[in-house]
């Protein structure tokens, strides 16, 4: 059998908004991939040690609370700096559009504003997924 | 059945006959209610003064004030605050010259959580989703020139509500207003942390322990403040159903009062402080059933469960705020309209204050034109629509009456399970109220996007769109001015005199028969900083460990 996509659904940050998460948590198991839900409030630090031993292949992060331009790359940098060259980051939440070219250079794959279907996530996921 | 009942149905019956011819040649659209029209016999219980009484008078569904509007409007309370406490408080006199009648602070996480802006786990939250309070020095800033014996003030705070009332009430006093004449609300709602909002510090007993001494401090020194705000709203926001909703705060609800009567409270000494918090969403009809509804649960709760006297305390007075999470990213002055529906479902509920969302908050912070269309919205409601003319506008309904019984019934059945399971505080630590939230937020997203539910600009009559420029963006550099400020303070203050504040209220948390409201409130005058006192509850109290499960 093959081995099936695992994902790390991640909050970063001190915010409180777990919906998106929680929601994006399920429609991904339901597509068929391990999912692993950190719960809230977790540093970057946390994150990036999470995704090591679970040896995800994917971390999906949310914030809704504008920490995203600090929150983010730091993730994308301890990620990197264990050694996990290939995992694919994305984020989502309540980001302004012009926030998404920075972090798309700082290294998150692709960013899900309100109102993605959870679909074009699981779709952007087996398309990017090494 | 009666002579008139009959009637009724035979009528019905004919009409029934005719539909079925019209439905092959017209036929339904799908995903509607299961029931098409509602007439007198769907109203089970008929007993007017039973179930509806009058305004003022139990059981409250018609209102809770005999005049309603027709007094004085609800309170126009925008929810604000980002960046430092001198912006805050320029948005603040904004609104008040602008003609909003409360104010309605919003913090910034690391203040919700206990945490000073130089924390290192503050990094990147300051000032972002409200603005910073430290220590009593931003606090007097906050509100410099705002005079607390006029305004009404609420503070969305809950873990380290204790901690910002009592730098309210040492600011009051500086203005020279002494606490018996502050009106306020602090949200001070635990129990929804744990189940849908996330900013919870200590465990479930001593936030229960830190809730039950505000209402007796309060009851006994500041006893116009509204000592909690029990909440529905996030609740709501985490994905519930409107019955769900209510349900759930209404068992939180009775939680709190089982504690504070088992800390010696005396029912009718604290219940009439108790306040609301609900959630206008977009079902209109729904959404005004619902309000109808709570009140008159909570009037039969108070009454018949906890054997209140005094009608105050059987009174389910109520904040709502339009739904945030219905705003949409797409075509987002839609929003607006979707504002405007809401607030109309708040007025003809019966609400006593009322927030309106401002159309660009799925993007970013609202700028302060989309936060003068939102209190616009209120205005033109109040002044131009007629709805606020009559009391209980809708009352008499055949389709409002039946999802007012409705909901009542469904949320009664949820509070009877949860009394079952043990009382909300256990349902919570069991995960049974966030699973029950999580299985209808998911539900709502998959009926989303099968097009079952219909959501204007994102999954039909969608355009392509460019991005909204002239959002709402906080200084980057408010972190350091926030720390920077922080460091001048403490070094301009009694240090001594703030560790033997902080020491005595460590001895105080380790005594359960103490309030602990005097002591915070002696820190908090020292400029102890928020982070340092809760340092403090943290050592004694312990910190709360969520269990997810998906």
């Amino acid at each position: 059998m093959e081995k099936r996509i695992r994902v790390l659904v991640a909050k970063p940050g001190l915010d409180g908004h777990d919906r998106g998460a929680k929601v994006v948590a399920r429609a991904l198991r339901d597509a068929g991939f391990e999912v692993i839900y950190t719960g809230l409030r977790q540093t970057p630090e946390q994150i990036a040690e999470a995704a090591l031993q679970e040896d995800v292949n994917v971390i999906a992060m949310s914030i809704l609370s504008g920490a995203h331009p600090h929150l983010f790359p730091k993730v994308v940098d301890l990620v990197r700096s264990k050694g996990m060259k290939d995992v694919l980051i994305i984020g989502g939440g309540v980001i302004p559009e012009g926030d998404i070219p920075a972090l798309k250079e700082a290294g998150i794959a692709a960013v899900f504003t309100p109102g993605t279907p959870t679909s074009d996530i699981v779709d952007f996921i087996n398309e990017h997924v090494k | 059945m009666s002579n008139e009942k009959e009637k009724i149905q035979a009528g019905l019956d004919t009409y029934n006959a005719s539909v079925d011819k019209a439905i092959a040649k017209f036929p339904e659209r799908g995903h509607l209610p299961e029931q098409r029209l509602y007439t007198p016999l769907d109203i089970e219980n008929d007993d007017y003064n039973e179930q509806l009484g009058y305004p003022g008078m139990y059981p409250y569904t018609r209102g809770v004030q005999p005049t309603m509007y027709r007094g004085r409007f609800w309170t126009m309370r925008m929810y604000a605050g980002f960046s430092t406490a001198e912006e805050s408080n320029k948005r603040y006199r904004y609104l008040i010259e602008s003609g909003a009648s409360g104010l309605s602070c919003a913090f910034d996480l690391p203040t919700q959580i206990g945490y000073d802006s130089d924390d290192p786990i503050s990094e990147g939250e300051v000032g972002k989703v409200g603005v910073a309070i430290d220590s009593l020095a931003d606090m007097e800033i906050l509100f410099d020139k705002i005079d607390l014996g006029k305004v009404s003030t609420s503070m969305t705070i809950n873990a380290p509500a204790s901690v910002l009332l009592a730098m309210y009430i040492a600011v009051a006093e500086k203005q020279g207003v002494t606490p018996d004449q502050l009106k306020g609300t602090i949200q001070n709602d635990i129990l929804k942390e744990y189940a849908a909002r996330g900013t919870y510090i200590f465990p479930p007993r001593p936030s229960m322990r830190l809730i039950t001494n505000i209402f007796e401090y309060c009851s006994k020194n500041v006893p116009k403040w509204n000592t909690i705000s029990i909440s529905g709203y996030h609740i709501r926001e985490a994905g519930s159903t409107a019955a769900q909703e209510i349900a759930f705060t209404i068992s939180d609800g009775i939680a709190y009062v089982e504690a504070a009567i088992k800390a010696g409270l005396d029912v009718d000494a604290f219940a009439g402080r108790l306040s609301f918090f609900w959630n206008a969403h977009n079902n209109l009809l729904e959404e005004v059933a619902k309000f109808r509804a709570s009140r008159r649960i909570w009037a039969k709760v108070m009454k018949e469960r906890f054997h209140a006297k005094n009608s105050k305390s059987m009174k389910l007075r109520f904040h709502t705020q339009t739904a945030g999470s219905m705003l949409t990213a797409q075509q987002p002055n839609n929003n607006i309209v979707r504002v405007a529906l809401q607030t109309a479902a708040a007025v003809m509920g019966g609400t006593q204050s009322l927030h309106t969302n401002s159309r660009d908050e799925a993007l970013a912070l609202p700028t302060e034109e989309s936060v003068m269309i939102a209190l616009r919205t209120q205005q033109i409601v109040a002044y131009e629509s007629g709805l606020a003319d009559v009391i209980d506008p809708l009352a008499g309904s055949y389709y409002v009456e039946a999802m007012t019984d409705r909901i009542e019934k469904e949320a009664m059945e949820y509070i009877k399970k949860i009394d079952e399971i043990g009382g909300a505080v256990t349902a919570i630590e069991k995960g049974y109220i966030q699973k029950e939230i999580q299985d209808s937020a998911y539900k709502w997203q998959m009926d989303v996007e099968k097009g079952a539910r219909v959501i204007v600009g994102v999954n039909k009559f969608q355009i392509e769109e460019k991005p909204v420029e002239g959002l709402l963006r906080v200084d980057a550099s408010v972190g350091e001015k926030q720390k920077e400020k922080l460091a001048k303070m403490k070094a301009g203050r009694d240090n001594e005199a703030v560790k033997k504040s902080l020491a005595d209220l460590k001895e105080a948390c380790k005594d359960e028969n103490e309030n602990l409201m005097p002591h915070i409130l002696a820190a908090v005058k020292t400029y102890a900083t928020l982070g340092e006192i809760c340092g403090v509850m943290r050592e004694v109290f312990g910190e709360y460990e969520a269990h997810t499960t998906l």
